[in-house]
């Protein structure tokens, strides 16, 4: 497979959020203002300097409603909707466009009132009418997207002997990390124990293994290898990038136990010339306690079927040997609907040594990995500095 | 009748099959190229691309590929169904379905459970199939 098509030639070289938790008072639109407003500045960049925009989960036109929001006129845009694997596609659509010589300085961004608009995630069905879901799966109580990751993290659970102990680790380990973020929304310490007895949402899920549900939004700012050259922040390269989408529901999900993860992690890790064992930080979309498990998985960091053992004994954990959603994910930090560009914004913290109490020692390479809608698209991107 | 479940709405792949729930069968795609039955119905075969086919009967058996016993309404009228087993289930035809599991205790399911179709007609208009514990 070809080596990084992009070559150290593009970088991110700014990231923001904006105000994240449970009712922050921001619509959607300031959200996206905010954490644009802040990466831009992060980067050392003005609005001026922005000739592409990326965004999606807007109604109508996304990027063009972005765009007019904060007055800039793209002369590149990407509206990619792959649920929360979208930012880490954006990175490379970025680079593509960026080495291709299209435009020149990226704006990527996320918001959203999730929390304030709707409440609970279970409501969130958010299925077309004209969708076939809508007709073979909505009328049976699909509870969407709980529903799809709990049918396959219950068959890993038959074919390999994963327990629900060892889907509770992730959660630990997430809460770990999230106590020492003084940003995360729930920091208190939980055990094992405290996963298990929370309320049963959808077997084997209970409360404590799925995510957040607050506001909250995100920006990144990704421009060329050449254009970042004097700018104040310490640029973090793109050196690997991969996707792969296998289906859209989960009842065309051909092996609920083996998930696109495959064919983007390889093509990452090959585009980078790396392998897991080189991987120093990992952020992983943390949608459920599961989602880490399986990808984990299929990424190589452990066989298949050994992702429950893989995530016992605190590796995963401060102080383990492969720190994982180091901001406390979307289990605890936060989850706005959609985590990717917070993941995205994670990792490069940590790459940059910005991340105080939580920051992983001399990190130099992290993996980024996305996962939209019902185990559907998968999106991979390795990160260096 | 249960007028806040979401309910399906027919359309130009799907009339056949709705229209052969109300009368309590359950019909499947079957390409006339590669001979593969497909699900859901559409007007394309997503293996060989052939747009010839023909609505079978199907034999309405399988068994349980996977389950989730759900305990959080996702619409308020299904509040007074918790908990309740969603499942997938794979045909003798090779293809796989949503369904609930009927007529048993949720914490009697187990994947690989052999199951057979029945029909629950929701309203006067619509009649979901169903799937139950396979009769020996």
């Amino acid at each position: 497979m070809a080596r990084d098509p992009f070559s150290k030639s593009v970088v991110i070289a700014g990231v923001g959020e904006s105000e994240c938790g449970k009712g922050v008072g921001l619509s959607m639109l300031q959200h996206q203002a905010l954490a644009s407003k802040r990466a831009l500045a992060d980067a050392g960049l003005t609005k001026a300097d922005v000739d592409a925009v990326m965004t999606t989960d807007v109604v109508g036109l996304p990027s063009l409603q972005i765009a007019e929001y904060l007055g800039i006129k793209p002369k590149f845009t990407d509206t990619t909707i792959t649920g929360g694997s979208a930012f880490d596609v954006f990175v490379e659509h970025a680079a593509l466009a960026i080495t291709a010589g299209l435009c020149e300085v990226v704006l990527i961004t996320y918001g959203s009132s999730l929390w304030t608009d709707h409440r609970r995630l279970v409501e969130q069905g958010g299925v077309d009418p004209r969708m076939p879901a809508a007709q073979f799966e909505m009328p049976y109580g699909d509870l969407s997207p709980i529903a799809a990751y709990a049918l396959a993290a219950a068959r890993h659970m038959r074919e390999f002997g994963t327990t629900s102990e060892q889907l509770a680790e992730v959660a630990v380990a997430s809460r770990q990390w999230a106590a020492l973020n003084p940003r995360a929304l729930l920091r208190e310490a939980i055990t094992v124990a405290d996963v298990i007895q929370s309320p049963m949402i959808a077997s084997p899920f209970h409360k404590l293994d799925c995510c957040l549900m607050t506001d909250g939004g995100g920006a990144l700012v990704v421009t060329s290898t050449e254009r970042a050259r004097g700018l104040h922040a310490r640029p973090v390269y793109l050196i690997g990038s991969g996707f792969s989408a296998t289906h859209l529901t989960i009842t065309h999900m051909e092996d609920l136990t083996t998930t696109g993860a495959v064919t983007s992690g390889r093509q990452a890790f090959a585009r980078a010339g790396l392998k897991p064992s080189d991987i120093d930080v990992v952020e992983i979309y943390d949608s459920f306690t599961f989602s880490v498990v399986v990808a984990l998985e299929d990424l190589g960091f452990c066989e298949k079927g050994e992702g429950g053992s893989f995530v016992g004994k605190g590796r995963l954990a401060p102080g383990g040997e492969l720190p994982t959603n180091t901001s406390g994910g979307g289990l605890s930090y936060t989850h706005p609907g959609a985590l990717g560009i917070f993941l995205v914004i994670e990792a490069v913290r940590q790459l940059r040594g910005e991340c105080g109490n939580r920051q992983v020692s001399n990190a130099q390479r992290a993996l980024v990995h996305g996962i939209g809608g019902w185990l559907s698209a998968h999106a991979t991107l390795i990160l260096g500095v | 009748m249960d007028t806040q479940r979401p309910l399906p709405k027919p359309d130009q792949d799907s009339v056949a099959y709705w229209e052969a729930a109300r009368r309590h069968e359950l019909l499947l795609q079957q390409c006339s190229a590669c001979n593969k039955f497909r699900f859901y119905p559409r007007c394309i075969c997503p293996y060989c691309f052939s747009d010839k086919f023909e609505w079978r009967q199907a034999a309405g058996r399988g068994t349980v590929y996977s389950f989730t016993i759900i305990h959080r309404a996702p619409f308020p009228a299904f509040r007074d169904k918790v908990p309740y087993v969603l499942a997938l289930i794979e045909l003798t035809e090779g293809v796989r379905m949503m369904t609930n599991i009927l007529e048993c205790e949720p914490n009697m399911v187990e994947i690989g459970m052999p199951v057979e179709v029945t029909f629950e007609d929701v309203t006067e208009e619509v009649t979901l199939p169903q799937f139950r514990p396979a009769k020996a």
